[in-house]
């Protein structure tokens, strides 16, 4: 049941990135790029999805998960320096290609060997993250 | 007459059924670095249902693009821009614990500080990107 519900999730989330054209970075760069000729689609997706979202979180205010357990205890509203300096060299990645995590790893299936390579160099850096953070927490940068 | 920002929106709401989905059905996050992280470093909880969401995001592209709904991906062919940016985005969305669909999508919809925080500064970050890169680089 928990991967029947995870499969459908994942091909709403596929199908919406291809409909909104999500996958295609020219649209993506185009919204970041404010100063030329600014590209409004990924504000309207991104308003798109928080509507039902807005739903999904009052309904979970209330009851249990469809497949039992419990809804997430979600972290505090910390502001701390991995969140804006980890976020920060996300933009700059994201900026970069006009590829996030969901399109790029969605991209596998028809981005070419572009979409392949970005993939590789994202997994990458996301394994190096859990030692990374060990040697700045040994040095005493809390991380 | 140009309707990006139609199917945007529809495109939009599809995703945002794809989180509700997960959430009120899992009990999860529809968070793409996070899930994908897990995968990766092990942290993550549920590996076949992991998997069986990292299917249907692949599968559904393909699919459509098979039925002949294929779009372009403009990406760069610039080998070092795909691997900076890639290493970026990596290390980035796992420091900050969450990307476009968490700290996005499931971090606004709920009113949170920290997805605020997080999406204005990676969308400030990437737009002084994408600036610097057009006008200084040409890129």
């Amino acid at each position: 049941m928990r991967a029947v519900l995870s499969l459908i999730s994942g091909a709403l989330f596929g199908a919406g990135l291809h409909v909104s054209g999500m996958t295609d970075t020219d649209r993506v760069r185009g919204f970041l790029d404010f100063a030329g000729a600014w590209d409004p689609t990924l504000a309207f997706v991104m308003g798109g999805a928080i509507l039902p979202m807005i739903l999904a979180w009052r309904l979970a205010r209330r009851g249990t998960p469809l497949v039992g357990g419990s809804f997430p205890n979600l972290p505090t509203q910390e502001i701390t320096r991995p969140l804006i300096i980890g976020s920060v060299l996300f933009g700059v990645g994201w900026g970069l290609v006009g590829l996030c995590p969901g399109p790029a790893l969605a991209s596998l299936s028809y981005g070419g060997w572009q979409g392949a390579v970005f993939l590789c160099a994202m997994l990458a850096g996301m394994w190096a993250v859990p030692p990374l953070r060990r040697m700045l927490d040994s040095r005493g940068l809390r991380a | 007459m140009d309707v990006a920002w139609l199917y945007g929106l529809i495109g939009g709401l599809l995703i945002g059924c794809a989180g509700a989905v997960l959430l009120l059905g899992t009990g999860r996050v529809m968070g793409a670095s996070g899930i994908v992280g897990g995968l990766l470093d092990g942290s993550g909880t549920d590996r076949g249902a992991t998997w069986a969401f990292v299917a249907g995001l692949i599968a559904t592209p393909a699919l459509m693009s098979l039925s002949g709904w294929q779009v372009d991906t403009h990406a760069t062919s610039q080998l070092w821009v795909l691997i900076l940016g890639g290493l970026a985005v990596g290390i980035g969305t796992r420091f900050a614990n969450g990307c476009t669909s968490g700290h996005g999508v499931c971090g606004l919809s709920r009113l949170s500080v920290r997805g605020l925080v997080a999406t204005l500064a990676y969308i400030g970050a990437g737009a002084v990107t994408v600036t610097v890169l057009r006008i200084g680089l040409g890129l």
